[in-house]
């Protein structure tokens, strides 16, 4: 060992890089060695997409995301619907009933006021769609160069209903993995229209609220032990997270994966592994054995669930660590992505 | 999708691993010599359908781990200038340099920036004319067209704010040192689909003659690489050294002409270093001088910049198919894709990436 001398691995606490934004291990490692090491507390120790809370007995549910999308306006949306998507979701995986939101925004100098009004336009029509209401916000304008256009950050409070804990670090061996539909369709949509990406695509973002999704399959049965939407590091990094926290394996079936035709050619055309690949209007559910094919059920009648799928089971056999059955066979590692997905250059 | 889910066919995928088992009398060592090749081996666990008798081997044709360090200290000095857009293929960016990589160059507030196609940095240097735009030309003889294509374009246009850090290699060259080694245990040939779609394969057919061994031009997908697999055991079984072309939806002999000559317009064969490796006479490909005013390491004087590579480091031997990843005291511990301590652990296509991401700890080898 003493004569091996590849050349040192650059160290990766000097500085930050994209990669630490990445919702993969980047990402988990900085919220890790930083945050978690600076606010340690309970609640915050769960790592869920929320905080549950208890207030004079009443549980809210209590959570932050902030929103910097470039370009600003999508196919399918725009920062401010993704704004209130995003923070309406983290509240419903904790099986909230979404209420309050805030809203911040960040603008740079030179931004059109047309486009702001867009924005804020667009952010009121979601709120008003999702029957939450926006009761505080902020706004900052920083120099020119500062910023890049519009930020925005929302945070939201919702009423998780009794009887309903769902959390991450709930998973057991045997309970059933659902996906709720076709994935990769926000990541592609956005990548499409990046500057220096040239290809055409019909593909909207998949961008939605999935508050009355969860609300039917909390109907259909209470044994779901955890929700998570895949966006950031996509449905790997949401796997992973919870075989992680739940120290428990996950065997997923690449046979059962819904994928559009358009996001499937998008990536291999880009190298992209659509696993990776980030999702605003999809949801994960580990559900008991027995509620999975009523939760399934209830899916498929919901509108933003239609496609819903088994496509995997949670077992004993490698806590921490997610494979999947690929299309010919064998079985491979489904690995948490290390920086930013790189695109393969032949 | 066609073209693709017929060639990820359980079905099919099985009855070819059934087909090289009935052929297979005795075991055989075969390298697929692409780097793409190895992430489907890796990513659909193809090595676990093949009978333990066939032991594939992977090669060095990965761009990104052959592109030598000095290289990488050149493209990290040009892109720290303050006039300078450099942009590049993506999987460069994490590629270790002697102190740091171009990511970290970019979060020090360098202009780095990823392309899919060199077209869009000639689009940028229009449109940028005050910024000093560099294009970083790396790769197997598969993007030396279009990076041509990049620079010829720039001169027809009189572009005058457009340059190439060029570090293209060969595979043919690298192949014969491999076959010519000392420790070469290698039988049989993949060769590598998307290199011969543009090169064609007449050039395989000299070193299947000089070496008597057999060649399979070689698809990307798990169908083509198990028929590759199956035609290159019935050659050896049979003691045929020939070149055949299971690749042929994409492949013919000859090539892309057209893409070809504008190779030759704009490029010539040079030495080249090899990460891991080291210096191969007549691997590379080097700017003519016709277009000298397009190359970067003249623009912003980095020839003499040099870095020396590791002379123990394990990556040589991975890159040369003779030492397994799992085989390196650091894979794994010290070396994982967040801190690549060698270039083959960077690229997705990187063997040591794929065993990483694939099949840590549960492919045959790893226990071995």
């Amino acid at each position: 060992m003493n004569s091996f001398v590849c050349p040192a691995p650059i160290g990766l606490n000097d500085t930050v890089l994209l990669g630490h934004g990445s919702g993969g291990k980047l990402s988990a490692d900085l919220t890790r060695d930083v945050f978690l090491a600076a606010f340690q507390n309970p609640i915050l120790a769960r790592m869920d997409d929320q905080a549950i809370v208890s207030i004079n007995g009443m549980r809210l549910a209590f959570t932050t995301d902030t929103f910097v999308v470039k370009p600003l306006f999508f196919p399918g949306g725009d920062i401010g619907s993704l704004a209130v998507h995003g923070t309406v979701n983290d509240l419903a995986m904790g099986g909230a009933q979404p209420l309050f939101l805030s809203a911040a925004f960040i603008i740079e100098e030179g931004l059109p006021m047309e486009t702001l009004r867009a924005v804020v336009t667009s952010l009121q029509r979601a709120a008003a769609a999702a029957g939450v209401q926006v009761v505080t916000g902020d706004t900052k304008v920083v120099e020119k160069g500062s910023g890049d256009g519009l930020f925005i950050n929302t945070s939201g409070i919702g009423v998780v209903p009794e009887g309903i804990q769902l959390s991450a670090s709930q998973a057991r061996p045997g309970d059933r993995v659902l996906l709720s539909g076709a994935i990769g369709e926000h990541g592609i949509a956005i990548l499409a229209k990046r500057e220096g990406l040239e290809f055409e695509s019909e593909l909207a973002s998949d961008s939605a609220a999935l508050h009355t999704l969860v609300a039917e399959m909390l109907g259909a049965s209470h044994d779901i032990r955890c929700l998570r939407d895949p966006t950031r590091g996509g449905v790997s990094s949401t796997l992973n997270e919870i075989a992680a926290q739940s120290r428990v394996g996950v065997e997923i079936d690449e046979r059962a994966i819904p994928l559009r035709e358009e996001v499937k050619g998008a990536c291999e055309m880009l190298g992209l592994d659509p696993l990776y690949v980030a999702n605003e209007g999809k949801l994960i559910a580990i559900v008991a054995p027995d509620a999975a094919d009523p939760v399934l059920d209830a899916m498929r009648r919901h509108p933003l669930g239609g496609q819903a799928q088994i496509i995997g089971s949670v077992t004993a056999a490698h806590p921490g660590m997610v494979t999947m059955r690929t299309l010919v066979g064998p079985s491979r590692i489904v690995d948490m992505l290390a920086g930013d997905q790189l695109p393969r250059i032949c | 999708m066609k073209y693709i889910d017929e060639y990820r066919d359980e079905r099919i995928v099985r009855s070819l691993a059934a087909r090289i088992a009935r052929l297979a009398t005795r075991s055989w060592n075969l390298m697929e010599i692409c780097g793409g090749q190895t992430h489907t081996i890796m990513r659909y666990g193809l090595h676990e359908l093949l009978p333990p008798a066939i032991n594939l081997v992977h090669g060095p044709g990965c761009p990104v781990c052959v592109t030598p360090l000095e290289v990488v200290d050149k493209a990290i000095e040009i892109a720290s200038r303050s006039d300078v857009t450099f942009m590049s293929y993506g999987d460069m960016l994490r590629v270790p340099g002697s102190s740091r990589d171009l990511f970290r160059v970019k979060a020090a507030g360098g202009d780095v920036r990823i392309v899919y196609s060199p077209m869009e940095a000639v689009k940028l240097a229009r449109a940028m004319p005050q910024r000093q735009v560099v294009f970083f030309s790396i790769g197997f003889e598969t993007t030396a067209p279009p990076n041509a294509m990049a620079v010829w374009e720039a001169r027809r246009t009189g572009l005058d704010n457009f340059s190439m850090l060029v570090s293209h290699v060969l595979v043919p060259p690298a192949l014969r040192l491999l076959l010519t080694s000392p420790g070469n245990q290698v039988q049989g040939l993949i060769a590598p689909g998307h290199v011969c779609s543009v090169m064609g394969y007449w050039e395989y057919e000299e070193i299947c003659r000089e070496f008597h061994i057999p060649i399979v031009v070689g698809g990307f997908e798990p169908a083509d690489l198990m028929e590759a697999v199956s035609m290159l055991v019935a050659k050896l079984e049979s003691g045929r050294a020939e070149v055949e072309n299971q690749y042929v939806r994409s492949v013919c002999r000859e090539g892309n002409l057209p893409a070809q000559r504008l190779m030759r317009e704009v490029f010539r064969v040079c030495g080249r270093k090899w990460r891991g490796i080291g210096l191969i006479p007549e691997s590379g490909l080097c700017l003519r001088d016709e277009f000298a005013a397009y190359d970067a390491e003249k623009i912003f004087e980095v020839s003499g910049v040099t870095a020396d590579e590791p002379s123990e480091c394990i990556s040589a031997l991975v890159l040369q198919g003779r030492k397994r990843p799992t085989d390196c005291p650091a894979f794994g511990v010290r070396c994982r894709p967040e801190t690549p301590m060698g270039a083959p652990m960077v690229s997705a296509e990187g063997a040591c990436a794929a065993y990483y991401r694939y099949r840590r700890g549960r492919a045959p080898e790893a226990t071995a």
